[in-house]
């Protein structure tokens, strides 16, 4: 938990609540409460001091103190809402811009296999933390400023009620919310294997089921499923049953402690310590007291959740950036080659280029080819900084790229990835991503030449159309050459295509490999390929073969390739 | 039902204990009685306290348990319905989403069986419970209630509906900026390489700040059905107090009664606001359910044909007159599509993706059954064939073929699984996957799928090509990967497929010119027909 402490205090240094309207916020909260409380100690007390039939305007007082904490309740209740929910969206905001500030620097980084599934979890973890305070922290405070009146109040009435009714508190406020948080916690280990496994058989089901009907294991594998889900089934049973004792623990609580009150009432009733208009009073004010600690045993679970959350993020947002930008970039050269010379790298120990050397010129276009895994991707993520090499050198214009602005070198050299992410927009502005200024014709003129044309012209909203998110309304070919069409809106001078042509079908591959060279016009262009078919249209074709370039045709890695 | 019957007894717990609780006060304050005196009533107090804390925990293990019960049984029927008929899942499906849905939507699911349902219930119970309860005791004050509760409800109506559509339109929003940032996050990457992840910052918090704005404004509307609801429960309870104080001292009423009353006053409203508070628990339930529905709603193929299986090594298999559209879909994917395929020989199917060369295997392998027309093995109407027993006859390698969780071994013998070793090591030589397999740490035992070693695209293709060598069956179809293998893997697997060709009925839906050149005959897919091209055609396209 300290970890989880330690994580939460740098989420509050890096999105600090607004701390006046979070006072406020929780002052309204105790207050809704305690009006709460008021109003049915004062009925208890007014009704009591009216069974021994007084004058009727000595009742007056108690009357509109009744009705005063009828009316309050309501409005103060609406206000603490109001407040406490604006104070969750601006912690909500404030938390995402500031994870986000962190890790944009960090990205890509090391490109590693579940980088998706971190980016997920990372949404995921930051979206738990908007409830830090309206969930978490806030009905903690309320309650404990709520109990100490309450109890206050029952002190200056009879101190032996007041005992009993902060054992009561403390019990439906700290042990109850422990228990609830521990089996939940407890749950959720013993379940989470479990869950894992069926959600597993559950997904091969669902994507392999033709598959597994056709080689008739289709009865088999309901009777896995079954299987994996009463195993979840008898743990999960037994989680509930747990979780309920809890429920029942926080009625109980409240039952024993306004049946306690009451005993002790009697009994200084008795003694003649207690007014007995008072008794009434006090054992109402025990049963109302308790709504201020009901809300703890979620309150508990939700902390639990967001040091979690904000555990993991840390860990994620402390990890050292694959590439640092110079304190004093050098200015972008005015023109020039982009020259990698004698490239080193490994992933783990596991060296994928050894003396990789590339010129690239422009106006000239070069394909790259290789066998899948052999470092072609890497190689383009070197020439725009995704990372940097062990050893050797990547210049533009006979700068280091090194010394130069990220944002100036990925500007001139502009990489379109394989998986380029296609936004939740239109098809326009997915493409003027590229250069945002760019206008309407400029767009349209640009996925023309991707060879988007005919498909926009035959879309109803055209340019308009949306993609979906990550461009689910559109195919795998049409994704790859919007993100094209980026590129060549761009106003890089070097563009890299990793895989343009994965998605598409064979002939439409071939050409646009052909036409792929005259597009970049007076760019340079490196292609990074898996065919060697139809690339004649290409200045050079390399391939990467052992860590290094060789020209493809020469299929000799004795033949090291220099072309400078 | 359980929950209903736990929820009788705790409106009888509630009445019962506010009753005891103002006897035993009344007693002690009026009457002057001591603890002792009273020993009994606390004493039975104290039961129905327990008894009480005993069916609130009840009802969260009924509810909890329950929607176990509910989800366990959607799985159940997911996993039946996919397993059976197998419709084919449509493009762009989200399986993963699905899948995990399908197991974490019980949490969901528990915040309406436990918390909302018991609350609807009790909102049902208890109020009515209490005024007829109320009305030998103090008429009035019962009366008084007994407006007040209906009001309450009609307010609660009125500003829900008049807030209703701006209020879903507000939480839209708010889902649209989550998945906006969601967006933001996982596209950082193409974000950077365009170097536009600065200019996300100022973006994000402009949108954050607008989204705050507006939405506050919706919900100083939305709240005021809360508003009502606090209003009408404190209002009512604090006229209540001071109808039966002023009743008091006239004496039309005793004390013991005035008591109960004001102790149910509170716990009349009480379900009706856990019921708003529970609302949006119940709206997030049905997300989870409806997802399922819409899968277990999609027809599967029929599945009721007895007749023993022909044979494809000696009959010919025969498409005449096929239609097939898919629903949700106005054209057609295939019309009035024919073909033969005669035992022993190879047909490739080339043509543009969405074709329905993928539709035209889905028939042969009785995935999918013609919406006109027939399909034919000899004379036998395959519909009118025993599923199981016809794919008996068939080994097929799609186009992404699964790894399933489990060794390597295992996932070889998919459709054999009695196969020993060495027949496991044959296929896997035959299909040009002993290499992958030797290369791996454990061999055959080494564990891949889901949390397992990720093998490649192109060991994934041997290792299904494997699949087929040992399930050695008459009839073959497969799907060429269009996921690119590079040339030296490409040219491995074209030349096991060839061998795997030699001797059986085979249907190959190519990509490639490469490998429609294996194949005796080529027939184009394009626009839902076919047509008989020569291979030599093929291979020049």
């Amino acid at each position: 938990m300290t970890a989880g402490a330690h994580a939460l205090r740098r989420v509050v240094a890096l999105a600090p609540p607004a701390w006046g309207r979070l006072a406020l916020g929780v002052l309204l909260g105790t207050l809704t409460l305690l009006t709460a409380v008021g109003l049915l100690t004062a009925s208890g007390a007014l009704i009591s001091k009216a069974a021994l039939q007084p004058p009727i305007l000595t009742l007056g007082l108690l009357i509109v103190a009744v009705r005063a904490f009828g009316l309050a309740r309501a409005c103060l209740r609406y206000g603490e809402r109001l407040v406490t929910h604006d104070v969750a969206f601006r912690q909500l905001a404030a938390v995402r811009s500031g994870f986000y500030r962190r890790l944009a620097p960090l990205v890509p980084g090391d490109l590693r296999l579940g980088q998706g599934q971190l980016l997920t979890r990372f949404v995921q973890d930051v979206d738990t933390l908007q409830h830090l305070w309206l969930r978490a922290a806030g009905p903690p405070l309320m309650a404990v400023l709520t109990a100490l009146v309450a109890v206050a109040f029952a002190w200056t009435v009879l101190p032996a009620a007041a005992v009993a009714l902060a054992i009561g508190l403390g019990v439906a406020g700290t042990v109850l919310p422990a228990l609830t948080a521990a089996l939940g916690r407890a749950a959720a280990r013993r379940q989470a294997a479990l869950r894992a496994d069926l959600t597993t058989e559950l997904l091969e089901v669902v994507q392999a089921a033709p598959e597994l009907v056709v080689a008739g294991r289709g009865p088999e594998r309901e009777a896995r499923l079954a299987a994996a889900d009463a195993r979840l089934r008898r743990v999960a049973v037994r989680d509930a049953l747990a979780g309920s004792v809890a429920i029942a623990g926080g009625s109980l609580v409240q039952g024993v402690t306004a049946l306690a009150v009451a005993v002790v009432g009697i009994q200084a009733l008795g003694a003649g310590s207690l007014d007995g208009v008072l008794l009434a009073a006090l054992v109402f004010l025990a049963l109302a007291s308790f709504e201020a600690v009901a809300p703890l045993g979620g309150a508990a679970q939700h902390l639990q959740s967001c040091a979690a959350a904000a555990t993991r993020l840390t860990e994620v947002t402390d990890a050292r950036p694959a590439v640092r930008a110079p304190a004093t970039p050098r200015p972008l050269p005015a023109a020039g080659d982009l020259v990698a010379d004698d490239l080193h790298l490994a992933f783990d120990g596991r060296p994928v280029l050894r003396g990789a050397s590339l010129v690239l010129r422009p106006g000239a276009s070069v394909a790259l080819v290789g066998p899948s895994g052999s470092g072609k991707s890497t190689l383009a993520h070197l020439l725009v900084r995704f990372r940097d090499p062990d050893a050797g050198t990547v210049t533009l214009g006979g700068e280091d790229v090194r010394d130069l602005d990220l944002d100036e070198l990925r500007g001139a050299v502009r990489l379109i990835a394989q998986d380029d992410r296609l936004f939740t927009t239109t098809v326009a502005e997915n493409v003027r991503l590229a250069r945002p200024d760019a206008g309407d014709e400029e767009v349209a003129a640009a996925l023309h030449d991707a060879g988007l044309g005919p498909w926009i012209a035959g879309l109803p909203e055209g340019l308009r159309t949306l993609v979906g998110e990550d461009g689910a309304q559109v195919s795998g070919g049409q994704r790859q050459r919007i993100a094209l069409a980026r590129g060549l809106l761009s106003e890089a001078r070097f563009l890299l295509l990793d895989e343009p042509t994965a998605h598409l079908d064979p002939e439409a591959a071939d050409d646009l490999l052909r036409d792929l060279p005259a597009l970049a016009g007076r760019r340079g262009l490196l292609a990074v390929v898996h065919q060697a078919r139809g690339l004649e249209a290409f200045d050079e074709v390399l391939e990467l073969r052992d860590g290094r370039l060789v020209r493809a045709d020469c299929g000799s890695s004795a033949v090291a390739l220099s072309i400078r | 039902m359980a929950t209903a019957a736990l929820a009788v007894v705790a409106t009888a717990c509630i009445l019962a204990q506010a009753a005891l609780l103002a006897h035993v006060l009344a007693g002690a304050f009026l009457g002057g009685r001591s603890v002792g005196d009273l020993s009994t009533s606390l004493a039975v107090l104290a039961a129905v306290v327990a008894l009480r804390a005993l069916v609130a925990g009840a009802m969260e293990a009924v509810g909890r348990v329950g929607a176990l019960q509910v989800m366990g049984e959607l799985r159940a029927q997911l996993g039946r319905h996919l397993l059976s008929g197998a419709p084919l899942a449509s493009a762009g499906e989200r399986s993963g989403e699905l899948a995990t849905m399908a197991v974490a939507g019980v949490d969901a699911l528990e915040a309406w069986y436990a918390r909302y349902l018991p609350q609807v219930l009790l909102s049902a119970l208890v109020p009515p419970a209490i005024l007829v309860f109320l009305v030998p005791q103090d008429l009035t004050a019962a009366a008084l209630l007994g407006i007040t509760v209906p009001v309450v409800i009609v307010f609660l109506v009125l500003v829900g509906l008049a807030s209703r559509a701006r209020v879903q339109a507000r939480w839209r929003a708010l889902r649209l900026l989550g998945a906006h940032f969601a967006d933001v996050v996982q596209g950082l990457p193409t974000l950077q390489a365009h170097r536009r992840a600065r200019a996300q910052e100022a973006v994000l918090d402009k949108v954050g700040e607008q989204l705050r704005a507006e939405t506050m404004g919706t919900l100083r509307v939305a709240f005021l059905s809360a508003f009502v609801l606090e209003l009408g429960a404190t209002i009512g309870t604090a006229l209540v107090a001071a109808t039966v104080g002023i009743q008091l001292v006239h004496g039309s009423v005793g004390l013991e009664a005035g008591l109960v009353v004001l102790l149910l006053a509170p716990e009349l409203y009480a379900p009706l606001r856990a019921v708003g508070q529970q609302h949006h628990a119940a709206e997030d339930a049905t997300v989870a359910a409806e997802r399922i529905f819409e899968v277990l709603d999609r027809p599967a193929a029929a599945q009721d044909g007895t007749l023993p299986a022909p044979d494809p090594a000696r009959e010919a298999i025969e498409l005449r007159g096929v239609a097939v559209t898919y629903p949700g879909r106005e054209e057609p994917v295939l019309r009035d599509a024919a073909l033969r395929l005669h035992p022993g020989e190879t047909v490739a199917l080339v043509g543009p993706s969405g074709g329905g060369k993928t539709t035209l295997a889905a028939l042969i392998l009785g995935l999918l059954a013609p919406d006109t027309g027939t399909v034919r093995c000899g004379a036998t109407d395959l519909r009118a064939v025993d599923p199981a027993a016809w794919r008996s006859r068939i080994a097929w390698v799609p186009q992404r073929p699964a790894l399933l969780r489990g060794t390597v071994g295992e996932n070889v013998r998919l459709a054999a699984p009695g196969a020993t070793d060495d027949e496991v090591r044959a296929a896997l030589a035959a299909a040009g996957a002993l290499d992958v397999v030797d290369e791996l740490p454990d061999g055959l035992q080494t564990v891949i799928g889901e949390g397992g070693r990720v093998l490649s695209a192109g060991q994934a293709q041997r290792l299904a090509l494997a699949r087929a060598f040992l399930a050695d069956r008459p009839l073959l179809v497969l799907d060429e990967p269009t996921a690119h293998l590079d040339a030296a893997t490409a040219a491995d697997v074209d030349r096991a497929i060839a061998r795997l060709a030699a001797g059986r009925t085979t249907l190959l839906v190519v990509h490639r010119p490469e490998l429609a050149a294996l194949a005796d005959r080529v027939v184009r897919v394009a626009g839902g027909t076919l047509a008989e091209q020569h291979a030599a055609e093929a291979v020049a396209a």
